[in-house]
């Protein structure tokens, strides 16, 4: 057994052949073979297979981009009509006890660290609430020692105060932790697998919790099993071929939902940013009109999941990146520690760069200008 | 003359309802005045906002139906149903039990259940449903005030993929069948209400056209004609020649 398939005694082990489905589906793929022919295939089709999926995000399906978006806006609308969903990430902690080389929080990193106490997190919380927003995600560095599960449950209840709809994005936890969760409020799970190739996710994860590479991939499902709601997904593109991991991401998702049709789900598709420990991290190996190819695939393929559009692409590529594929959108945003609060001098520094820094109104006059609905809360807690 | 639709101990003159599931202002604006709506669906969970609330929106004479969706099972719908009544004073609530994320197929099993825990608890239950005359019985006998048959998947505009087993339930039901989902044209929208259906349930036809506000009377007048026929009764249709003489004519 390899190293990063071993797990730790504390982490649970789930009876799921997920991992195996999605390691088959990436096993020899030949994205240059796709032709004309195949991308008409896929497009004309009411329920794609993983097959027509490979042909959206070949080359060949680059050449055919436009005909891809208008597929996409369409299979958008009939699910999701004009709505666009609002939140915005809230940051609570940025220790971190993963060596992870592309993360601006990996502990190496020499880096301001800090953690909020209850009576900051309900200072920043009020201070995003005044914005209109009613979604937020509680996210933190992956310690366990520094923010642990009752700290993050502790967070929920506070937040469920002044929020309808929570999300988290921590460390990968077993299914009777999740269950704390959702009983302190959470509704969705995110964790992202950063890469789903093993032998690239072995070399960028070099320590911690988080080189356990099953234990991470089988997150979501624990989540599930815990009584979440709903459970979000992504690969950091540019860590390794983004195809690749676009495709595992893609069939992580749709095997879970055969699985757990109940479930909603919900993707995001990150670029890799520059962090305060690299400047030199470019995320051009992924262009945006690569990006918007990714988006629009996905929403062909799998079109009743939500997709968020993060913050680390400009204004005018997510203005139009909702309307034709994306369904959520974040605003307001700041990845750093503490920085809602102005009046808090106790800050820590930012996981990564963002490249849209509209606030809440902003962004909320500019979609109902372009004549879509954005839609502070469409949820409710059962 | 036509009857008023009876839901429960309500009335109604029209037999449209719009759906909200896609809304924004100018449906809505088109349903009550193009196409003269009386009732309006709404996603409890949507209307679980301060800002741009679909409950700003709708005028005081018309009747909001909240919907259960988000429900995943009969305890789920019961405690939506609930918040609805809380949020809006509503007592007519729409059955949305669904453990589907892709096709959105109501769970006829779980909407049974549902409608006998709504109806102990008071309210005027409605059951959106998949058109199997088992479960609809059932659904009755625990004391749905009307059925809500699919017509297509929901939001997909297939038009009448269930028509034969719709034709059955309102054969079959005594309460009020209303054809939900699907519904893509008003042709077929007077087709259902020819063939005997009580009202019509429509969104995303609507709210995906060009011009809404004319789609939203196209409906309204589909509806209308459909129901004329009904009433009127149509003229058979034989299904093969009527033999000019008739077979049984040396028995004279």
């Amino acid at each position: 057994m390899i190293e990063i398939d071993k797990y730790y005694p504390d982490m649970e082990i789930i009876d799921s052949d997920i991992e195996n489905l999605i390691l088959n589906t990436i096993k020899d793929c030949d994205f240059d073979k796709y032709t004309n022919e195949d991308i008409d295939t896929a497009l004309k089709k009411e329920y794609l297979d993983i097959e027509d999926f490979k042909a959206l995000i070949s080359p060949m399906g680059l050449m055919r981009l436009e005909d891809l978006a208008k597929c996409a806006k369409e299979k958008r609308e009939r699910y999701f009509g004009k709505n666009v969903y609002f939140f915005t990430p809230l940051y609570i902690s940025n220790y971190c006890e993963n060596n992870c080389i592309y993360c601006g929080f990996n502990c190496k990193n020499n880096i301001n660290r800090m953690k909020l106490d209850f009576e900051e997190i309900e200072k920043e919380l009020i201070e995003i609430q005044k914005s209109g927003l009613e979604e937020i995600l509680i996210l933190t560095g992956e310690s366990k020692k520094m923010s642990d599960v009752e700290y993050i449950c502790n967070s929920i209840r506070i937040a469920k105060k002044y929020f309808k709809n929570i999300g988290v994005e921590i460390y990968p936890l077993n299914t009777d932790e999740y269950k704390l969760l959702h009983q302190a409020g959470a509704d969705y799970v995110t964790v992202f697998q950063e890469t789903y190739d093993k032998d690239v996710y072995e070399k960028k994860h070099q320590g911690g919790r988080k080189r356990i590479y099953p234990y991470r991939l089988n997150s979501q499902e624990r989540a599930i099993l815990g009584g979440l709601r709903g459970v979000a997904f992504g690969a950091l593109l540019g860590l390794c071929d983004y195809r690749k991991d676009t495709l595992a991401t893609a069939s992580h998702i749709y095997y879970l939902q055969k699985k757990y049709p109940q479930i909603e789900y919900s993707v995001s598709i990150p670029r890799l940013r520059p962090t305060v420990a690299d400047k030199t991290i470019n995320p051009n190996d992924i262009d945006e009109k690569k990006l918007l190819q990714i988006m629009c695939a996905y929403r062909i393929f799998l079109p009743y999941i939500n997709m968020t559009i993060s913050t680390r692409e400009s204004a005018v590529f997510r203005n139009n990146a909702v309307q034709i594929a994306a369904t959520k959108i974040s605003s307001g945003v700041s990845t750093g520690i503490g920085k809602h609060d102005e009046t808090n001098t106790h800050k820590g520094d930012e996981q990564f760069e963002i490249a849209d820094n509209r606030t809440t109104d902003e962004i909320y006059k500019t979609l109902k200008e372009l004549n879509m609905q954005p839609v502070m809360n469409d949820y409710i807690y059962v | 003359m036509d009857t008023k639709l009876k839901i429960g101990k309500y009335e109604f003159n029209s037999r449209f309802i719009l759906g909200s599931g896609k809304f924004n202002i100018e449906l809505i604006k088109s349903a009550i005045f193009e196409a003269e709506a009386e009732i309006i669906t709404m996603a409890i969970r949507r209307a679980n906002t301060s800002k741009d609330n679909i409950l700003d929106f709708v005028p005081d004479n018309i009747k909001i139906l909240p919907n259960t969706s988000g429900a995943r099972n009969a305890q789920e719908a019961l405690r939506i149903a609930r918040l609805a009544r809380e949020l809006s004073g509503a007592d007519m609530i729409k059955i949305e039990v669904i453990k589907d994320s892709k096709y959105l197929f109501p769970d006829n099993h779980e909407t049974i259940k549902a409608v006998e825990l709504l109806k102990q608890d008071g309210f005027i239950p409605m059951a959106y449903m998949y058109p199997d005359l088992s479960a609809a019985r059932d659904m009755v006998s625990a004391g749905a005030d009307a059925i809500m048959p699919l017509a297509a998947p929901i939001g997909t505009n297939k038009g009448l993929l269930t028509k034969d087993f719709i034709k059955i339930l309102i054969d079959e039901i005594d309460v009020p069948i209303i054809v939900d989902a699907g519904l893509g044209r008003p042709s077929e929208a007077a087709y259902v209400m020819e063939m005997g259906a009580d009202a019509v349930m429509a969104n995303t036809a609507i709210a995906t056209a060009s011009d809404i506000k004319l789609m939203a009377k196209a409906f309204k007048l589909a509806i209308e004609a459909g129901r004329m026929a009904y009433i009127s009764k149509l003229g058979k249709i034989s299904e093969y020649a009527v033999a000019s003489s008739p077979l049984t004519g040396f028995l004279d």
